[in-house]
């Protein structure tokens, strides 16, 4: 298209500053997303670190290497770390570069404000890490921070409701700039139900991430006061009550566990289309589908709850629209199937890793529905089992629905195709190293193994030992990726404006790499019409 | 490629129906919860079955699907787009409703279990369960007598860090305790659960109960165990509550009800002097008596069930 010739012209005048300073500076919707991945990476690894911590001090019985404070801060900061650390600032990295690049948009629409949402997180995670280092160590009380433990906490604990205050501020931030500019700086011609999928849902995490973040601020708040200046939200001995805690926090976090992996969903809506060189099934009912999740997501929240000892009728509530989530969630799965189906299908990497989402991603849901069935749940709750079902629905759902999405569009970041044989390497060890990982914990846990123990009974050695094998492989694994971005990075063979044959969207209608300023002239009817997906 | 994984994930899933169907409960590579010792527990593992067959059903269907389209549908293979095929109301109208219908099945038998749980009255026994970082303290309501639980000597000393000692040599390692719960078969028993620290929660999986002690409340329990299952059984605390909260056993020693009342009986009269001497002080109350209790469980020197 005539794209190329107005694009170079706006870069001629208009190059960013160089060192240090273009990154602390910046306001451009790329640089900003490069930082927040890059960010992301680094607290995967360091999230990943402390779980090698706790596999091998789990891979036979018996104490060996970490005390059992010290393990329950490894168990408390890794999940800390990867969801708010890796996990969340993926999807905003990602919603940076793509979202403008997909509705047509020069850049965010608070770009001031972008910079500001993403170098808090540095600060946030400095001051979270820096609790290792104070007296009482690092947070332990589990990222649930359920008091009256959570207040047994030392030094490092006013330090962690801070960090978690900055994380709170830098998400609502990202959320509100996502909101502003998917509502009002589409191209002309891209209306709500021509978005691709990865756009809508986004827009839905926004509004989830608007609405729970202040709660969750909320809460930790009240910790932090009842802790150090004598309120008693939560003392039963002053008149408040422990378990509202619980229902607040899980108001917080049912949602935000959607916040995790909606983005991902909308990932695998268009990876597999691509890759099945056809379009979506059902687009409409896909963004209904999310839109419904998104709903029960705040009417579900005690069914982590479940032996707190609610009455009778609260145990049924959520019983019954915990269940109903299954059938969105179905819906989700069927019509990514319906897509498959009398498709071309190929296997490169992006799609490898959407299959694989969609495989595993299904048996993080079973186990899901298992864990709905109130009764059958007092005897998972807080056993192995539930931290299988989680970790299947995070790992090789989230975490491979953002793996999925960087090797897709990371062609179009560095203008440069990646190295397929390392990308194939990369999933098949990760999709083979993370059942092996993960997949005994469910046999763990129903056999009765309790969560966040740093020692079990000898019963429990043989799996835990092949848990512990597949995490160290599953960890070793992960060294590739970055390896394989790096490469990326500095060479390759030239990309095409379309990096894959079955893509269809506006950010194939520009150049790879992308020109540091795209669309500042939105896009022609001719492009909308050329990257229209249904 | 792809059926290399699914092929993975099927056998696995295989050898683990397999070997769901030997009733190896607390053996080494045990795959399936307990059925556990009262009619509760067993309906709770009877709908977890049911649950789990239906997901594995609707398993084989699903990724049956996605399987033959990774194979059938591949590009390699010379497959044509049908660029067409983008919706189909009645297929979706049906992959909607047939999981309504499915999910209204398993909520019927779910709903009247959860009942069934929730049915607290005509207890015969009240104890009353107080969490302690780290131990259990149990009070038999009524005649008086309580019993400190905790992790038992050997399985302390094995799981210091660099203890050197075997974890396999010690007999239920991290699963024993110093004085049992006792308690009757067949009679309903009612527990009171509560907590003095932190939150932490009472876990026996033969019973099928899970329930949270928490400060400042008091929850309620109920068990009825099987006249024939009289023995052993053990659980942990289930709710992380600091340090020490994977060194916090449970153990049930249940007796027939005659044997239960004689038990009752050796402990009144043997903590009635202590209570006379140091009344009413709730956590250090079960410190004297547990060395009586000790004497009385010593004599039964529980080679464990498990």
């Amino acid at each position: 298209m005539a794209y190329t010739e107005t694009a170079d012209a706006h870069d001629h005048h208009d190059h960013p500053p160089a060192g240090i300073w273009r990154w602390l500076s910046t306001t451009n919707h790329k640089d900003i997303g490069t930082l927040y991945l890059v960010f992301s990476c680094i607290m995967f690894f360091v999230g990943g670190l402390m779980a090698m911590v706790i596999r091998l001090e789990l891979f036979k019985p018996g104490m060996q290497f970490v005390d059992p404070a010290f393990f329950n801060s490894m168990t408390t900061v890794h999940a800390l770390a990867m969801i708010f650390g890796a996990v969340m600032p993926a999807w905003v990295g990602l919603a940076n570069w793509m979202i403008p690049l997909q509705v047509g948009a020069p850049d965010m629409a608070l770009p001031r404000m972008n910079n500001f949402s993403f170098w808090l997180l540095p600060f946030a995670f400095t001051l979270l890490l820096i609790g290792f280092f104070v007296p009482g160590g690092a947070p332990a009380g589990g990222w649930t921070l359920y008091p009256p433990l959570v207040l047994q906490g030392g030094d490092s604990f006013p330090m962690a409701i801070f960090a978690i205050h900055l994380m709170g501020a830098s998400s609502i931030m990202g959320a509100i700039n996502v909101i502003v500019t998917i509502m009002n700086m589409r191209a002309p011609g891209i209306t709500l139900l021509r978005m691709p999928l990865f756009v809508w849902t986004w827009l839905i995490t926004a509004y989830l991430l608007i609405l729970v973040m202040p709660v969750l601020a909320g809460s930790v708040t009240m910790l932090l006061t009842d802790h150090f200046f004598g309120t008693s939200f939560f003392s039963a001995s002053g008149g408040g009550d422990p378990v509202m805690f619980q229902h607040i926090f899980w108001f917080f976090g049912h949602p935000e566990v959607y916040i995790l992996i909606l983005p991902a969903f909308g990932i695998v809506s268009e990876v597999i289309p691509t890759f099945s060189r056809k379009p979506l099934f059902g687009y409409e009912a896909m963004v209904y589908a999310t839109a419904s999740i998104a709903f029960l997501s705040f009417i579900v929240w005690a069914h982590h709850m479940f032996t707190v000892g609610m009455p009778l009728a609260g145990e049924l509530f959520f019983m019954l629209s915990t269940m109903l989530i299954a059938i969105p969630t179905g819906v989700k799965v069927f019509n990514w199937t319906a897509t498959m189906w009398r498709g071309s299908l190929s296997f490169e990497p992006p799609m490898l890793f959407a299959l694989a989402f969609l495989f595993l991603f299904t048996i993080g849901g079973f186990s899901g529905l298992m864990l709905a069935i109130a009764p059958a749940d007092f005897q998972y709750q807080d056993t192995y089992f539930v931290v299988a079902h989680f970790h299947y629905v995070l790992v090789p759902g989230a975490i491979f629905g953002i793996m999925a999405g960087v090797y897709y569009w990371l062609p179009k970041w560095t203008g440069h195709m990646y190295s397929q044989a390392l990308g194939k390497w990369h999933f098949w060890l990760s999709a083979i190293f993370v059942n092996v990982l993960f997949f005994p914990q469910h046999f763990l846990g129903l056999a009765g193994m309790p969560r966040r123990i740093p020692d079990y009974a000898t019963q429990f050695a043989d799996w835990n030992m092949v848990s512990s094998l597949g995490g160290f492989g599953f960890g070793l694994s992960q060294l590739l990726f970055p390896i394989l971005i790096w490469k990326c990075i500095r060479g390759g063979e030239k990309a095409p404006n379309q990096v894959w044959e079955g893509a269809h969207g506006l950010e194939w209608e520009v150049p790879s790499p992308a020109p540091y300023h795209t669309w500042q002239d939105p896009p022609t009817p001719a492009q909308i019409a050329h990257g229209a997906e249904h | 490629m792809k059926m290399k994984k699914s092929g993975l994930l099927l056998s696995g899933l295989a050898t683990a129906l397999l070997t769901m169907v030997a009733p190896t409960a607390q053996a080494a590579w045990a795959l399936n919860m307990t059925q556990g010792i009262s009619a509760i527990s067993r309906n709770i593992y009877s709908l977890h079955m049911m649950v789990f067959w239906v997901c594995v059903v609707l398993a084989v269907l699903v990724f049956g699907v996605m399987i033959y389209s990774l194979v059938r549908f591949r590009k390699s293979q010379g497959a044509v787009p049908d660029t067409s095929l983008v919706h189909n109301t009645k297929a979706e109208i049906i992959w909607t409703a047939i999981p309504i219908a499915i999910l209204v099945v398993m909520a019927v038998p779910a709903t009247r279990t959860l009942i069934e749980t929730d049915d607290a009255t005509k207890t015969e026994l009240t104890i009353r369960v107080t969490g302690y970082q780290w131990k259990w303290g149990y009070e038999y309501v009524g005649s008086g007598v309580t019993v400190l639980s905790t992790l038992d000597r050997d399985s302390n000393l094995a799981r210091q860090l660099g203890s050197g000692i075997d974890p396999n040599s010690v007999p239920n390692y991290l699963l024993n305790v110093d004085h049992p719960l006792v308690v009757p078969a067949d009679t309903k028993v009612r527990l009171l659960l509560s907590a003095q620290d932190v939150i932490h929660s009472w876990w026996v999986p033969a019973l099928a109960i899970k329930k949270d002690a928490i400060p400042g409340f008091v929850n309620e329990a109920w068990f009825k165990i099987d006249a024939a299952n009289t023995g052993l059984y053990r659980g942990q605390c289930a709710e992380l509550c600091g340090r020490d909260h994977g060194f916090m056993p449970i153990v049930i020693d249940v007796r027939s009800k005659a044997d239960f009342e004689a038990w009752l009986r050796t402990q009144k009269a043997l903590q009635q002097p202590a209570e006379a001497a140091a009344p009413a002080n709730a956590a250090p109350a079960g410190a004297a008596p547990a060395s009586a209790a000790n004497a009385a469980a010593a004599v039964r020197a529980a080679p464990a069930r498990s």
